[in-house]
Formats: structure tokens, C-alpha cells, sequence
């Protein structure tokens, strides 16, 4: 947000760097149940960006201290690859995925029926293995697809998508150069059903009309993610009703 | 902060009293409480601020020292925010490193700072390249009465206002090629005040600036931070539950109402 750079973000006829449109996101990709070991899973593209995520529990709440008797919590990890970003990424947690875990484990809060799991965790787990703007948005759509898959009940499977603004134009999903020299980025997360909101960060500098618009277009585009993930669900679900016909026989 | 255990009479009473549109301290809905600013209180820091906003008390130092730039910004100045929720300020805030809490605290005060433009980094330029001021906001809770973000984001932004940048004292000279300045302190390069207005959704109703109590019963939390010109600059939302578009409309509308009004407080 705060670099400069002489690169044409949009250009006049109102295309970006990666051919797109100012309301166009990037190919999204979707697949459910991709790791043996874990509980729910699912690996997810949007543009550069690729994520895995895992789902274990509900299980036995560690540390013991943060069990709740009344009800199940999410506890996540959201990770960043060492080889992820350009420089290589020191391991460990910074201050920026301890807060990005803390708001995905929110957002999933309010969707996962946890209060039927009292004591119990629910923990998710979000590697980021490329990286290229967006990763929290990826990462919060991976783990709900991964939820699901796990077959945790839950209100609604939440998609997550960003707008922003660069060049002075209002834009959908902006993508790294889009993210480091733009005026603004708003990660936004929905439960599809109800349109309420889950997840809402913004920096940057917009006015009321431009947050607005910006609004406008994720919230369009955070339901086309949502069939997306909705479509993977479904592809996992009908592999698996398969498999069982097949031993059937 | 959030897994406070707040008993069910109080629970119930402070929602009976919201569904009649009142507070427990008799504010309205949209009202802050009192905020005292006292500056320059810390000679040892380049710049501080106490502010206690109703009962909550916190206290934010400036420190600015010489250091190296990043890569790729050779010729600004670098923002460091931190803040710690001691237990001398609450009995739910436990000593050790930094809480998920006190992170996420720090980084949407830091968040509003920097987005805002409020420093104007090219002039914490000592020498391109090899020499720049690094700033560090360091915040720390003494009571704690609910909204800390608020709270934070004033003591920091009432510090900085008052910081000086001290090239005197480091005996540092400002190089620009071969014109090598000699340079006096001077006041920190301020450009914007950016407020922060922070919401708690309770029941179907969002209350502004709210206290413990209202905190710890809320579902869902909104920051909203703006500049001078009211548009916006930074944004945060926390908390389990969710908000409506029609809840967002309204804290943004209130968010520059409110941000407004604080800017003459602190002036």
C-alpha cells in the first residue's frame, strides 16, 4: 500500500496487469479431501496464490486451560511458507499470522455449530505454499471448504474474497503488484446465506462512495466463490458415494 | 479480553436497559465517554501521551532512535507499534509475551498510522540509503475499562503530535548528496490526526466506545479509523458474531461523525 512504482495498474481501457477486469477475479480452483491424515481437508488456488488446509477435531482441547465447558473453540495457525514470497519467509509465527489466525478462527466461529462440542477444539490449519496478495482470503475460504469435508456442522460454508483500489480505480481481488503499490485493500468474508458479515479489515484511503461500490463487488463475487466451493463439496461427495458403490459390488 | 466471565443478572440487565435504548453509565448509544489527554508526561521518550477515556487509562511513549532502512524504501523513516495489556491494568491480563489480543491491538493502532499518512516518513531521512529515524510507539494498559482500541490509537496519535525527532540530541546531520545540513530537534512531521471509533454489537444494537461490562457481553466489534477529511483509512473487525451491511453503514456513518468531534477534543 505504501510503495510507488511507474507500472500502469489499470490502464485507460480499464484492464489490469493480468488482463483482467476491475470486477473480474482471479481462476479459482477448489478441491476437497486432499490429505489422508487430517480430519477435513482442502487445497485451494485464486491466481498465484496456493493454500492447503487442514481440519483436525472436534478433539480434545490442549492447552486444557482454553476449554470452554459450554462449548467447542477454533483454534487456527495460519502459516506462511518459508518459500512462499520472494524473500524467503522466516519460519515461525510474527505478529501478522497471529492476527490473521485470530480473525479466521473468529469468522469460522460464528458458522461452526460449537456448542455442540463442548471442551472440545477444532483446530484448523492454514499453510500458505505461494503466496501473491490475498492469502488470508484464500486461506478462510480453504478452511471452510475443509470444515465442511471434515463433516462439522455448520450454519453456512464461508467464502472470502478482497476488493481494494489502485490507480484510483475500485477493483476486485487485487493481486500482488496491485496490493503493494495500490491505495487500498478490504479482505471481506460473508455467510452467504444471510449476507452478514464475518471478516472486515480494510487499510488504505477510500471515501464512502468508493468503500461502497468496493462492497458491492465483493459481495457479488464472495457468493460465485461460495458455488465454488459449494461445487468442490459436492465433487468430493459424489468420488466418495462412488468408491462405496464400487466395494459394493 | 473477550472470555471474561460476566455474570447473567448483569447480562440480563444490561440488555433490558438496551432494549429501552439506555446504558448502565446513562450514555446514549452513539456517545464516548470523557477523555483527558495529558502530554509530555515521560522525559525520557521523545514523545507520550496519557489519555483516559471514562475509566479506561492507558499510556503511549514515543521513542525515536537512528537505525538502518529497509531495502526498499531507502529514504523513509520506519513505524514500529507495540502494545502490552499488563496485569497490573486488569486481573484477566497475564504476564508473558504479547496475547493474540495485545497483537491484534497493536496492529490496527499501527494500521491507522500508517495508512493514514499521519507521519510523513520522507522526512525521517538522515542519509538515503544508510541512516534513517525509526519510530516506536509502545502502548501499555493501566485500567481497563473497555475499548482499548480507542483508547490506544489517541494515546499514540497524542504522542506523536507532541514527539520531536532529535537530531540534536544524536548529533545527526541531514545528507542530501554533498549538502550536509546541520539540523536542530524538531517537531515530529505530522500530517493528519487519524481517530479511530470503535463498536460493539449487543443484541441487534451497535454502541460506540464501549466499557468492560458492554465489551464482554458484545458478539462482534467494529473499528473504524478516519483522517481529517473523513474518508477512511483503516478498518478492523473482531469478534465471534457477525455484522449486517446495514450495522456497517452505520458505523461508518458515526465513525466520521465521532472522529470529527474527537479531533476538536485533542485538537
Amino acid at each position: 500500500m505504501s510503495g510507488h512504482t511507474d507500472m500502469v495498474l489499470v490502464n485507460d481501457e480499464g484492464i489490469r496487469i493480468d488482463g483482467r477486469r476491475v470486477d473480474e477475479k482471479r481462476p479459482i480452483r477448489i478441491e476437497a479431501g486432499v490429505l489422508k491424515n487430517a480430519d477435513g481437508s482442502c487445497y485451494l488456488e485464486i491466481g498465484k496464490n496456493k493454500v492447503l488446509c487442514a481440519v483436525y477435531g472436534p478433539r480434545e482441547c490442549r492447552p486444557r486451560h482454553l476449554q470452554d465447558p459450554t462449548k467447542a473453540i477454533i483454534q487456527c495457525k495460519y502459516n506462511m511458507q518459508a518459500y512462499s514470497v520472494n524473500d524467503r519467509k522466516r519460519p515461525g509465527t510474527d505478529r501478522r499470522s497471529v492476527e490473521i489466525s485470530k480473525l479466521i478462527a473468529e469468522a469460522l466461529s460464528s458458522v461452526v455449530q460449537l456448542e455442540l462440542y463442548p471442551r472440545a477444539s477444532i483446530d484448523v490449519y492454514v499453510e500458505i505454499l505461494q503466496a501473491n496478495a490475498g492469502t488470508r482470503c484464500a486461506g478462510l475460504t480453504a478452511a471452510s471448504v475443509a470444515l465442511a469435508d471434515a463433516g462439522i456442522p455448520m450454519r453456512d460454508v464461508v467464502p472470502a474474497i478482497a476488493c481494494g483500489k489502485a490507480d484510483g480505480n475500485v477493483l476486485l481481488d487485487l493481486n500482488k503488484e496491485e496490493d503493494n503499490y495500490g491505495q487500498a485493500d478490504v479482505p471481506l468474508a460473508i455467510v452467504p446465506s444471510t449476507d452478514e458479515i464475518v471478516l472486515l479489515q480494510m487499510d488504505g484511503n477510500m471515501t464512502r462512495e468508493e468503500f461502497e461500490h468496493g462492497l458491492d463487488m465483493a459481495f457479488k463475487a464472495a457468493h460465485e466463490v461460495n458455488e465454488i466451493q459449494k461445487d468442490a463439496l459436492r465433487r468430493r461427495y459424489t468420488e466418495i458415494s462412488k468408491k462405496e458403490g464400487d466395494s459394493d459390488e | 479480553m473477550s472470555n471474561y466471565v460476566i455474570s447473567q443478572i448483569k447480562r440480563d440487565h444490561l440488555m433490558n436497559l438496551l432494549a429501552e435504548g439506555r446504558r448502565e453509565d446513562g450514555r446514549q448509544l452513539d456517545e464516548i465517554r470523557k477523555i483527558t489527554v495529558e502530554t509530555g508526561i515521560i522525559e525520557s521518550a521523545e514523545g507520550s501521551a496519557r489519555i483516559r477515556l471514562g475509566n479506561t487509562d492507558v499510556i503511549a511513549g514515543v521513542k525515536v532512535i537512528p537505525g538502518a532502512p529497509y531495502m526498499d524504501a531507502p529514504g523513509d523513516g520506519v513505524l514500529t507499534t507495540g502494545a502490552e495489556l499488563i496485569p497490573l491494568a486488569h486481573e484477566s491480563f497475564e504476564p508473558g509475551p504479547p496475547s493474540e489480543e495485545a497483537i491484534e491491538l497493536a496492529r490496527v493502532v499501527d494500521r491507522g498510522i500508517r495508512e493514514s499518512g499521519m507521519i510523513d516518513v520522507k522526512q525521517l531521512c538522515i542519509k538515503e540509503g544508510e541512516e534513517i529515524w525509526m519510530v516506536f510507539i509502545d502502548i501499555y494498559a493501566l485500567d481497563y475499562d473497555g475499548n482499548l482500541f480507542d483508547a490506544s490509537n489517541l494515546a499514540a496519535v497524542c504522542a506523536l503530535k507532541t514527539a520531536i525527532v532529535p537530531w540534536k540530541q544524536y548529533g545527526k546531520s541531514k545528507v542530501e548528496g554533498d549538502k550536509v545540513t546541520e539540523m536542530d530537534d524538531v517537531p515530529m512531521p505530522v500530517t493528519c490526526l487519524p481517530i479511530s471509533v470503535t463498536e460493539c454489537k449487543i443484541g441487534n444494537d451497535l454502541i460506540v466506545d464501549p466499557n468492560f461490562d458492554e465489551e464482554a457481553i458484545s458478539t462482534a466489534r467494529l473499528t473504524i479509523t478516519t483522517d481529517n477529511n473523513g474518508n477512511f483509512r483503516a478498518m478492523q473487525k473482531g469478534g465471534k458474531g457477525s455484522i449486517t451491511r446495514g450495522d456497517l453503514s452505520l458505523c461508518l456513518d458515526r465513525a466520521v461523525e465521532i472522529g470529527k468531534q474527537i479531533r476538536e477534543i485533542i485538537g
